[in-house]
């Protein structure tokens, strides 16, 4: 036999409900823990959802963060946060610092004037310095945008949750938005803890988890849902490990192409994209998690109506709806 | 294993074909890029090329395709801005042009109504107290027929103006929905505007466009700043020419009743008296163009139309010797005295101008003010070295991630592994020749969503192959196992791939810039992946299959 690089041996049968209470609980934990972090310490917010300006300078000089400080405490412009950026593509004399301005009292729109003065300012300590990028967002458009990020989660899990239930069963739909919450409410706790930047692009990276965690899930499901038709009379948590272990080897394969991916990216892709790529990154890892231990536990829980479908709806007046056989 | 028909596997080679031969201009960018400018340029002189665009075209064939993935701001350079028109400005100028023509009407009555007197009001709401409350009924009447049916695009009805009597007083204020057609149209004129003023600089490829009941989203690639952006704009670039009754030094002295104190725009210190009244403005003017006086410095030469024409030649006539002043925004372009008569309603500004400026208000004047003044609410530039080292840092990183998946799956699934490759480059093609063939633009966050397709492409292949796997071991023909692979994973990659889908629309219809970048590149990735990942492999492997008829495979 031809060599094969296996992460997963052929046959597993790892018993996914063993540690059941201790996984559930564990995500929990950590769902609870990151309630309360973004309710207590929040999120990082960019200009994006907070208003204001941020201001990315490049010099060919080597200049201490507290020199340009000093220069813009001169100009009363409330919180400001100047940040070294450092990133293995610079050359060695590209030194480059994020500098953002929070919204100025009393507008509703920008303010270039207070862009002009910081660009002043920083020209006087150093006359090297360049803007490659400036970016203001008005307070009005930024809490628009925070609505429309909420609306937009909000929109995609009702959407996965209409697909899935009108693919398989309620219990499924529960389950896959249960995993799914659990997956966005974990990496806004990380992206609070850590006070990593949160802007527009961390929404997009959100739903892209969505996206993945739910494919994880679908497939672990429509797998399930073969199986269910094919043992009658297996218990559903055998049937779940079963199913969970004949698609592991799918699921470990999966998760590490998409891993390997998104870590070139993460190291080559420049420091602009990294917020929005790390997200992505840890949201692979907690949607397989969430895949494994989350999903079907909430499934367990509620249980299956496994009679048979016709007997089903003889019962109950045909309640069932037709989608749920429609086999692509 | 059955053969696809023949149509089948014909169709699915010249996708192939047709993906390579669309993706192709995109490897060579910037010759693709000159050559098409060049196309544009010529078409524009009318045929007529130069030996550089000559040159230029010469750079691409011209029967490949030449169609380019559109680069947005984050990669190219540029500015964006959002600006929020002020579309209440043009209620208060309504009403306000209102009042004289209710005076008018309302004089013949005197004797019924009394004397009509207006009140102090907000900004669009004109409040008239009359002098004998017992004639309302007949005021009322009268000022209902000033107002007209209301015009627009979805239909008409309803009256323009609303009004009531509030005690001794008509109060008349803009219908709802007057203002709502009213909103429209100004936005639409502000819109048009905008889009003239940013063409007559000539960059390519600016996006303008509604968002929403009053914005306009502004993105110009290429463009320095926002700040310059801005300024090619203009805010307002209202032109009016205005009799000079004297000058000051003075910053604070009374100019008189209506009457304006403006300063000079190039001598410091000097202010300039002028009445309120302009004997003519910029909406009269049907041309503008950059010129040079007689002393060869520049300028720019106007003209006007027929009602302006006449206006400007009356005033000049009859103000022979005298100083008039053209006035730009509040501020006093020059001041120069009339030599003689100008009857053909043509004339030239002169000031102290450069090239570029000469050129820069000739855009304005000729491109109209615009209808209401705007905030900016969002305001971007990135810089063309960011843009250059973003697409530089994509590169590197997709080629990486490319390789890693390669390998990892040439490791995994051996020789089935290589032809998932095979799909997985063809993919990526698909992805270009279709950004490039709608013109779908590729932003920053659209690279990242290229590289995890690339992971997430694969997907298909190995829900593919480990059903292979586990029918081989259950002990089916090669044949049989790949056939039942490919059928029995159809139903998880199609429900994987919808969900997906899902997502990606929501980000695109919610999102904005990059975030929708990122929405449509993934979206056209997930659908052309489908298509390589499960049609071309199964090509690829009946191809082999029908030509090697091995008894035995290992996946």
């Amino acid at each position: 036999m031809a060599f094969r690089l296996k992460l997963v041996p052929t046959h597993t049968n790892i018993d996914f409900f063993r540690w059941q209470w201790a996984t559930f609980g564990a995500s929990v934990v950590a769902v609870v823990i990151s309630l309360l972090s973004v309710a207590i310490l929040g999120l990082n917010f960019g200009v994006d959802f907070k208003g204001g300006t941020t201001i990315r300078t490049e010099s060919t000089q080597k200049i201490e963060v507290a020199i340009y400080r000093e220069a813009l405490d001169q100009l009363n412009l409330g919180e400001v946060s100047l940040t070294e950026v450092f990133d293995p593509s610079f050359g060695p004399d590209q030194h480059v610092k994020l500098l953002r301005v929070a919204p100025q009292e009393g507008y509703e729109a920008v303010t270039p004037e207070v862009i002009e003065e910081i660009e002043a300012a920083l020209l006087a300590v150093d006359p090297a310095v360049t803007f490659p990028s400036v970016e203001s967002v008005g307070p009005k458009v930024s809490q628009e945008l925070i609505w429309k990020a909420l609306m937009a989660v909000a929109v995609a899990s009702a959407g996965i949750w209409t697909y899935v239930w009108l693919r398989f069963e309620w219990q499924f739909a529960v389950g896959t938005v249960a995993a799914l919450l659990h997956d966005v409410i974990v990496t806004l706790g990380v992206f609070s803890i850590f006070q990593l930047k949160f802007d527009l692009t961390i929404v997009a990276a959100l739903l892209t988890i969505l996206g993945y965690s739910v494919n994880d899930t679908v497939v672990i499901f429509d797998r399930l849902r073969e199986n269910l038709a094919k043992y009658k009379e297996m218990p559903l948590r055998e049937m779940m490990n079963l199913t969970t272990n004949e698609t592991l080897s799918r699921t470990i394969m999966t998760m590490t192409t998409t891993a390997l991916a998104l870590l070139a990216l993460i190291i080559f892709g420049g420091d602009v994209i990294r917020g929005f790529v790390f997200a992505m990154f840890f949201g692979v890892f907690i949607g397989c998690y969430s895949t494994l231990y989350v999903a079907k536990n909430i499934v367990l829980m509620l249980g299956l109506d496994r009679s048979d479908k016709s007997e089903r709806k003889k019962r109950n007046g045909g309640g069932d709806h037709e989608f749920a056989n429609i086999d692509a | 294993m059955t053969q696809s028909p023949l149509w089948k596997r014909v169709l699915i080679l010249s996708t192939i074909l047709a993906a390579i031969l669309f993706a192709l201009p995109n490897l060579f960018y910037e010759r693709v890029e000159r050559h098409n400018d060049a196309v544009a340029a010529i078409a524009l002189q009318g045929g007529a090329a130069t030996p550089e665009q000559e040159a230029d075209l010469a750079l691409w064939p011209d029967l490949l395709p030449s169609a380019l993935v559109p680069l947005g701001l984050d990669l190219r350079g540029g500015a964006h801005l959002l600006a929020e028109v002020h579309v209440a400005d043009v209620y208060k100028a309504r009403i306000d042009a209102l009042w004289p023509e209710l005076r008018d009407a309302l004089r013949p009555l005197r004797d019924q109504v009394g004397n009509v007197r207006r009140q102090p009001s907000p900004d669009g709401i004109l409040r008239v107290a009359i002098g004998n409350p017992a004639g309302m009924e007949a005021a009322l009447t009268t000022a209902r027929s000033l107002a007209a049916p209301v015009t627009s695009l979805t239909g008409m009805g309803g009256s323009d103006l609303d009004i009531r009597a509030e005690g001794p007083e008509i109060v008349i204020q803009l219908s709802e929905a007057e203002r709502a057609a009213t909103d429209s149209r100004t936005v639409a004129q502000s819109l048009e505007i905008i889009r003239r003023r940013v063409d007559e600089v000539g960059t390519r490829e600016p996006t303008i466009m509604r968002q929403g009941a009053d914005r306009i989203l502004i993105q110009v690639p290429g463009i320095g700043s926002a700040a310059e952006l801005k300024s090619l704009i203009g805010t307002t670039a209202q032109l009016t020419f205005h009799p000079v009754l004297g000058t000051t030094q003075d910053a604070g002295a009374d100019p008189g009743a209506r009457n304006l104190l403006l300063p000079s725009m190039d001598e410091k210190g000097i202010f300039y008296i002028v009445e309120q009244t302009p004997v003519v403005t910029g909406e009269e003017l049907t041309d503008a163009q950059p010129a040079f006086d007689q002393n060869g410095r520049p300028a720019v030469s106007f003209r006007f139309n027929a009602s302006g024409a006449r206006a400007f030649g009356d005033y000049t006539a009859n103000n022979i010797g005298k100083p008039f002043a053209i006035v730009l925004d509040e501020e006093v372009i020059s001041a120069p005295v009339i030599q003689e008569n100008i009857p053909g309603g043509a004339g030239i500004i002169t000031g102290s101008f450069t090239v570029e400026e000469s050129t820069e208000l000739a855009v304005l004047l000729r491109a109209g003010a615009l209808p209401a003044g705007m905030t900016f609410l969002e305001e971007r530039t990135i810089g063309p070295e960011l843009g250059q080292d973003s697409i530089d840092a994509g590169q590197l990183a997709a080629l990486v991630a490319a390789g890693l998946v390669a390998l990892y799956m040439i490791a995994s699934y051996g020789f089935f592994g290589m032809i998932s490759v095979v799909a997985l480059a063809i993919n990526i093609a698909m992805m270009f020749a279709v950004q490039s063939l709608i013109g779908a633009t590729l932003t920053l966050p659209g690279i990242a969503g290229i590289v995890l397709t690339m992971g997430m492409a694969v997907d298909a292949n190995v829900l593919i192959y480990e059903r292979m796997r586990e029918e081989l071991r259950a002990g089916k023909s090669p044949a049989a196992a790949i056939h039942e692979g490919y059928d029995k994973a159809l139903s998880a990659i199609v429900d994987a791939n919808v969900t997906g889908m899902l997502t990606a629309l929501i980000m695109f219809f919610i999102g904005s810039g990059p975030v929708r970048g990122f929405a449509v590149t993934t979206t056209i990735g997930i659908v052309t992946s489908m298509i390589t990942a499960v049609y071309v492999t199964r090509f690829i492997l009946e191809l082999y299959i029908g030509w090697r008829r091995p008894k035995t495979i290992i996946v």
